[in-house]
């Protein structure tokens, strides 16, 4: 079985500022990975060249079995993607969002509704369906953002800063869902900020400046910067990262 | 960033949830719902009740060289419809001359010699009206003024007599704009600057909406083609142009009674292809701008010439050759031209084709850039 996800070399630059730099990166199918780093570190660059949204300055990469570069509409069949603006129209209900987006996926007709009515379900937005989105808390827009990228079943879902701006109840619910989609076979890809976040991740990847710096377990990536936990390692990142800016 | 050539990026089924949720917003926003349905009806009857005032009194003299009761009676009718106002008489056709070249007059009422013997033998009987048509308003009083008068007329002169009706025919000259540009020669170009003026706008706008509240990234991850999806975004529009013409055609015939000479079906097929040109444009300006301010100015800046440089308000054959030329980029240019043609002078789809060619591929060229522009945006 190949890997959900694996990049070699993949580059980005913007001029000439590298976003990401020789990126290597292999991730299991199944696996709830975290993408670390402070601001600047080309988390986002990396899950947006992953999602085909940017192409890659050089280098490669594939994402459920196609190349990012050239089988671009195969691979938005098989990805979800949600980014921290959750991408939601604000004047359309819960269910016209989510019937509109799994519609693009062809998941439309009377399947499309079934399987619309069970996403509803599962997230507990089925009271909900019929509000305008636009009225709705961080809380619930997230879980109609997490619907809608998830309503055709993709095999590699990514989340960019899912969480932001959301109270903590609403992402420990969040977070639940996201298990039960791993467990069932969803490699699930999530750049965070939060580091009580990082530590639910199976593994994860630290990036400073554009380079990857460790990848592991939370446990193996603290033990080799000799920290006591995540949240002093990406501290101590950051200082660096800003020492070397000033 | 894909290679695949244009045709083959428009996945058909994908269009229509895309129109479907367009709908939907639409259907929401009431207002500008409201605005677009509601403006242009607004717009028609101001500017054509402004293009109407002063229509009557058209200060007149008058060259009688029939010096018949006939005559005086014609005289007298065509006043009595109260769209010419008889300020004098003139002897000959040099002093008529004069009167209205010196703006003395605005119109002349000629009776040739033989007016009154033409009608008792039954011959058809001329009268020439003049008109300064430089004044569109009042060259079309002085028309329909005159075309009433003839026809009152010879009822008024012989009422018992079956035996034959005189015919009295009017033939008007208009002077100085023998174009005759009048009312209901600017309701086409109100049609047509009504439609650049909105479909451009909310185009643009509705994309630039799209990308400011994020749901344009969240689109192109989806497996639909930028194709699809601004083909998706632009059906709904060219429904609401439609409907935006019906409303001005129709009220342009209740208030304006604007002829319809040509077909229908030909004003509506041009009509396609201009509002695809005119959602193109709107399509470039979302491309071009980040956010809804950037998008309002571009549309104005865009607008500008194609009320002043198109031949909506100033003959394009009278502009410098720039001007002209500037003016051949407007889509407007081309779709007054059509429906001018159709709707006044009945003219056919066949005689059109090259407004009809220009306006496609104007429609073709904006989409295909603005297809252009999006994927290395995108990108």
């Amino acid at each position: 079985m190949t890997d959900a996800i694996s990049t070699q070399s993949l580059t980005r630059r913007f001029g000439t500022y590298m976003a990401v730099d020789k990126l290597d990166l292999q991730i299991p199918r199944g696996q709830v990975f975290g993408l670390l780093g402070p601001n600047g570190s080309g988390k986002t660059t990396t899950i947006r060249m992953l999602c085909g949204l940017l192409a890659p300055t050089s280098g490669a990469a594939s994402v459920a079995g196609f190349d990012v570069l050239h089988d671009t509409d195969a691979l938005r069949l098989h990805i979800g993607y949600m980014s921290q603006r959750f991408g939601l129209y604000p004047d359309l209900t819960v269910r016209e969002n989510l019937r509109f987006y799994a519609s693009l996926y062809g998941v439309s007709g009377s399947t499309g509704a079934a399987r619309c009515d069970a996403v509803l379900h599962e997230l507990g937005l089925i009271e909900r369906a019929s509000q305008l989105v636009g009225q709705l808390s961080g809380g619930w827009k997230q879980r109609v953002a997490l619907a809608c990228a998830t309503a055709h079943k993709p095999p590699v879902l990514f989340l960019d800063e899912p969480t932001a701006g959301v109270d903590p109840a609403a992402r420990r619910r969040f977070w639940q869902t996201i298990y039960t989609l791993a467990e069932c076979g969803t490699t699930v890809i999530v750049t965070t900020h939060y580091m009580d976040e990082a530590e639910r991740c199976q593994r994860i990847a630290f990036l400073s400046r554009g380079r990857l710096i460790a990848i592991g377990t939370p446990d193996e990536v603290t033990r080799e910067f000799g920290q006591e936990t995540i949240e002093d390692v990406f501290i101590s990142l950051q200082r660096r990262d800003e020492g070397v800016l000033t | 960033m894909r290679s695949q050539s244009l045709l083959r990026r428009i996945d058909g089924a994908l269009i229509w949830p895309m129109v479907r949720k367009e709908f939907l917003q639409i259907r929401r926003d009431r207002l500008t719902l409201a605005m677009l349905i509601v403006i242009p009806a607004m717009y028609l009857v101001l500017f054509g009740y402004a293009v109407q005032s002063e229509v009557r009194h058209v200060p007149t003299v008058v060259y009688d060289e029939s010096h018949t009761p006939e005559s005086r009676h014609l005289v007298e009718t065509m006043a009595q419809t109260q769209n010419f106002a008889i300020v004098g008489v003139v002897r000959s056709r040099q002093e008529l001359a004069t009167t209205i070249q010196l703006g003395r007059a605005r119109a002349a009422i000629v009776v040739p010699p033989d007016f009154a013997r033409s009608l008792k033998t039954g011959h058809v009987a001329h009268v020439q009206v003049i008109i300064d048509a430089a004044d569109p308003m009042q060259s079309a009083a002085a028309l329909s003024g005159a075309r009433l008068a003839a026809l009152v007329l010879p009822a008024k002169l012989d009422p018992a007599s079956a035996r034959h009706t005189p015919v009295i025919d009017v033939s008007v000259r208009p002077w100085y704009n023998p174009a005759l540009r009048s009312s209901t020669y600017i309701v086409p170009g109100i049609c047509g600057l009504l439609l650049t003026l909105s479909l451009g706008v909310i185009m643009a706008m509705a994309i630039v909406k799209e990308r400011e509240e994020g749901t344009l990234e969240q689109l192109i991850v989806t497996p639909i083609s930028k194709t699809s999806m601004l083909l998706g975004k632009m059906i709904p529009f060219v429904l609401i142009g439609y409907i935006q013409l019906t409303n001005v055609l129709i009220l342009g015939k209740l208030f304006f009674n604007v002829p319809f000479r040509g077909s229908l079906l030909a004003l509506y097929a041009i009509a396609g292809v201009f509002i695809a040109a005119n959602l193109g444009v709107g399509l470039l300006i979302s491309a071009l701008s980040q956010t809804q301010n950037q998008a309002q100015q571009l549309a104005t800046l865009m607008l500008i010439p194609s009320m002043l440089l198109s031949g909506f308000v100033f003959p394009r054959e009278a502009m410098p050759v720039a001007a002209q030329w500037v003016g051949a980029l407007v889509p407007l240019t081309y779709f007054l031209d059509a429906t001018r043609g159709i709707l006044l002078r009945g003219a056919s789809f066949q005689a059109l084709w090259r407004d009809v060619l220009v306006l496609s591929l104007m429609a073709a060229g904006t989409l295909a850039l603005s297809i252009n522009r999006f994927s290395k945006t995108a990108s």
